[in-house]
């Protein structure tokens, strides 16, 4: 692991999924939201299952979980819905992400940021934007925008035509 | 609130003007004697150049002061128009669309090329009365030689305010070669001159073709104070061609300058009266931001309607009550701010259809029904590519040569017809021709040999002629460079699908076909049909809804294998919503059919309940759900729940597609 030259220092959300930390750079959020109803998108991406009213507005919600292959959890008292102006695919829009629990907004200095390894991860690498180290925990801040791209996720009609292949066989 | 820019107001303007003289012009070129006809194009000129020099927009002022001084000759009487002047002020009206529009690529030498043109189309009008000084103006530049006999005499205090008379001549003199030669006749006596005054008068013969304009601009600040004669100097042979009962023009007849340059003229802000008195002019931008805060606003509404119903305060069941009124009404009035009538679209086809009709040698007419007919703003900008694509294909394809049309017995001279009218909750366009119609035979057999349809297939005449809206079929057999490539009846299908629209098409082999859109009234609001399936609700657009019926049980035990329902004799295949959107309940006892209809195509939709119909605000999907083909929006519901709005079309076609697999199955 290399130690980035000068980064300036970071501001970012933490919340949680599945136990572990994360991050979301503190400038693209919004709002915090109490879970409010969903209504689920049949035939949608399982990751982005659903949709809220913000405010008069209808925004698509985000499960980060199945994005990572954490499987999906029920909501608890914690549960918050993080609203977030991310720019997808070369447009900013407007998504809510679901989150276990939200921390606290916090200041993740310059020398503590490190590139992503390559190596000995979890997760995707290109989800995540790099590290930051506070106290004894390395924090992933993620790429919120890459998680959520288009780019390669099955089409609808794809996942409609399978699933009717298997309600056909079954 | 940011204050609008000038120029921008300027440019907004100039366009509604330039489509005004557009109008005009084509109205013109039928009636050529209607005087409100040309005073139109003359103020529309006027305008044009008087605000543009005021904008800074100087190239378009100059360039339009040469088409107002040619129309000002035409209003007066002394050019006769005619197609030549006609053609030509298009093509000057283009060019000034361009100046304002695109300055950096409008080009001074088309510009010049214009003028040349205006200047040989009024020269060579018959009827051409010399004597105007305007005329000779334009004529001027085109016979060379020409210019101007300037008589002026100064106030006598001219001095005094600071005019200096050499530098009067020396800026006429940089017009071009002048002879100079002082009056001297009012010099009074030596010991009566005042030597601060100007006694001196002049006799100027100028070379140029200069227009009058421009010279009186010389003399802008003593002009009303001061005596000028100004006379254009007439090449002999065009005096010759003079009529002969009109008094001569040469430079002894100051009668016929002097009165017109005197009289005030009439210029008519009349035009812009009426309309700036009782309309404003509003960013697009900010009727939609209206119109979303109102459909908010709707939505709020509704809650409090639902909260008022289960409260026991008279008075707030009495406040809820106002407010679903104020709010409907103001929703209905903010609507129809957002409706402009379609002539705005149909008078741009008119240039089209005559442009069109020259380059391919047909003798075409544009007939425009139901101009009045308002439909939402965004529709009217979004149909002008499509309606473009369908009325080049029928002046193209559908309406042969003169020659051709009589040999088959017509009349020479074909007809477009472009037509709107309200048809419940739809609009519906047409554009019908009189041209040979479709030959089904060989469009059937192209779409057979393309895979389009099965072989052997005896589709109906609407179905068939879908075919045409398919990504690459024609039947063309060349290709011009019109149409007959077989690419844009698909984008014609997409877009207007895309505005929640259906295309039908009827054809009559020689006698012509017809092209009905059929589109929703607005885009931003629905009535829809609330349904509940499992634990969600959705709205079916209210327009696609034919009926509902029960589903019995008998009829959902039995139709494990096969899903279709009879309705008054019709086989109609169905979708178990459930099913497809996988809601994981259990199905409900009184399970209801919602008969949905898409084109000519009915499908069946299995609902849990029917909860009633729902005007609804409609909000696009994002990004992420842009795959999902099934939904086509979503709205929010009185209590904030978000429902989601059935895409019609995608559900009918997946039904049928369904129905031919079970077929291809059994």
């Amino acid at each position: 692991m290399t130690t980035a030259p000068e980064r300036p220092a970071l501001t970012v959300l933490t919340m949680a999924l599945q136990g572990e930390m994360f991050a979301i750079e503190a400038v693209y959020v919004r709002e915090i939201l109490d879970l409010v109803p969903i209504t689920e998108v049949p035939g949608a991406e399982p990751a982005v299952h659903g949709l809220i009213n913000v405010r008069g507005r209808v925004v698509p919600l985000a499960d980060l979980r199945l994005r990572f292959g954490m499987p999906p959890a029920d909501a608890t008292i914690d549960t918050r819905i993080v609203v977030i102006d991310v720019e997808i695919d070369g447009d900013v829009t407007t998504v809510g992400i679901r989150a276990d629990k939200v921390y606290e907004v916090t200041e993740l200095l310059g020398s503590a940021l490190e590139e992503t390894p390559r190596l000995g991860l979890l997760w995707r690498p290109d989800f995540i934007q790099c590290f930051g180290k506070r106290g004894e925990d390395f924090i992933a801040v993620l790429d919120i925008g890459r998680m959520l791209s288009r780019a390669d996720v099955i089409s609808a009609p794809d996942r409609m035509a399978a699933a009717a292949l298997a309600a056909a066989v079954g | 609130m940011n204050q609008p820019d000038p120029a921008e107001t300027y440019r907004q303007e100039a366009a509604d003007l330039l489509d005004q003289l557009e109008q005009a012009l084509l109205d013109l070129e039928r009636a050529p004697a209607d005087a409100d006809l040309i005073d139109t194009a003359f103020r529309a000129l006027h305008t044009i150049k008087g605000s543009g020099s005021m904008f800074g927009f100087d190239r378009v002022a100059g360039f339009t002061h040469h088409m107002e001084t040619a129309f000002d000759a035409v209003r007066k009487g002394h050019v006769p128009i005619g197609s030549p002047l006609i053609a030509v002020a298009l093509a000057a009206k283009d060019h000034i669309r361009m100046l304002i529009e695109q300055p950096e690529v409008a080009s001074e030498a088309d510009g010049a090329a214009i003028l040349a043109r205006l200047r040989t189309a009024v020269a060579d009008m018959p009827g051409l009365v010399v004597g105007d000084p305007a005329v000779a103006a334009l004529v001027a530049g085109r016979q060379g030689g020409s210019g101007w006999r300037l008589r002026f005499r100064l106030p006598r205090d001219a001095m005094a305010s600071g005019t200096n008379p050499l530098l009067l001549l020396d800026e006429l003199r940089g017009f071009g070669p002048c002879q100079v030669t002082a009056t001297t006749d009012a010099i009074p006596l030596l010991q009566a001159l005042d030597p601060t005054e100007c006694h001196v008068g002049w006799d100027v013969t100028l070379t140029t073709s200069q227009p009058r304009a421009a010279i009186e601009q010389v003399f802008l600040f003593v002009l009303d104070e001061m005596e000028l004669d100004l006379q254009p100097l007439v090449p002999a042979q065009t005096v010759r061609t003079e009529p002969v009962d009109r008094p001569a023009a040469a430079p002894g007849a100051p009668a016929e300058a002097r009165p017109m340059a005197a009289e005030p003229r009439p210029e008519p802000p009349a035009a812009a009266a009426p309309g700036s008195a009782s309309s404003i002019r509003v960013a697009a931008e900010r009727l939609d931001e209206l119109m979303d805060r109102v459909g908010e606003l709707v939505i709020a509404q509704s809650r409090l309607k639902q909260v008022a119903a289960t409260s026991n305060d008279i008075q707030v069941k009495s406040v809820a009550e106002e407010i679903e009124r104020l709010a409907l009404e103001l929703r209905d009035t903010t609507m129809s701010a957002r409706m402009v009538p379609i002539s705005q679209l149909f008078g741009r086809f008119r240039r089209l259809v005559r442009d069109l009709s020259h380059e391919l040698g047909k003798d075409i007419a544009l007939i425009t029904v139901g101009e009045d007919t308002e439909l939402d703003k965004t529709l009217i900008e979004r149909l002008a590519d499509p309606l473009i694509h369908l009325i080049r294909n029928a002046i193209d394809h559908g309406i042969a040569t003169p020659e051709r049309r009589i040999a088959l017995g017509k009349p020479p001279q074909g007809h477009v017809t472009l037509s709107a009218r309200h048809l419940g909750h739809e609009v519906l366009i047409a554009i019908a021709d009189d041209g040979r119609g479709l030959d089904r035979a060989r469009i059937l057999e192209r779409a057979q040999e393309q895979g389009l349809l099965p072989a052997g297939a005896y589709p109906s005449d609407n179905e068939l002629f879908q075919v045409l809206f398919q990504p690459g079929f024609s039947t063309a057999r060349e290709v011009t460079n019109i149409s007959g490539r077989g690419v844009g009846m698909d984008v014609v299908r997409r877009t207007i699908e895309g505005l929640r629209g259906t295309i039908s098409i009827t054809s009559e082999a020689g006698r012509g076909s017809e092209i009905t859109l059929h589109l929703p009234l607005t885009l931003a609001i629905i009535d829809g049909l609330l349904v509940r399936v499992g634990r969600g609700r959705y709205v079916i657009p209210l327009t696609a809804v034919e009926e509902c019926v029960e589903l019995s049980a008998a009829v959902d035990a039995r139709s494990r294998g096969y899903s279709f329902l009879n309705i008054r004799g019709a086989l109609v295949p169905f979708l178990r919503l459930r099913d497809l959107f996988d809601t994981g309940t259990p199905a409900e006892d009184y399970q209801k059919v919602v008969i949905v209809s898409s084109g000519e195509q009915r499908v069946g939709l299995v609902v849990d309940q029917v909860i009633g119909d729902h005007q609804t605000v409609i909000k696009s999907l994002s990004k992420l759900h842009a795959d999902v083909e099934t939904f086509s929006g979503a709205t929010i519901l009185g209590d904030g729940a978000v429902a989601l709005i059935l895409e019609v079309a995608h559900l009918v076609a997946h039904g049928h597609q369904r129905q031919d697999q079970m077929r291809a199955a059994e």
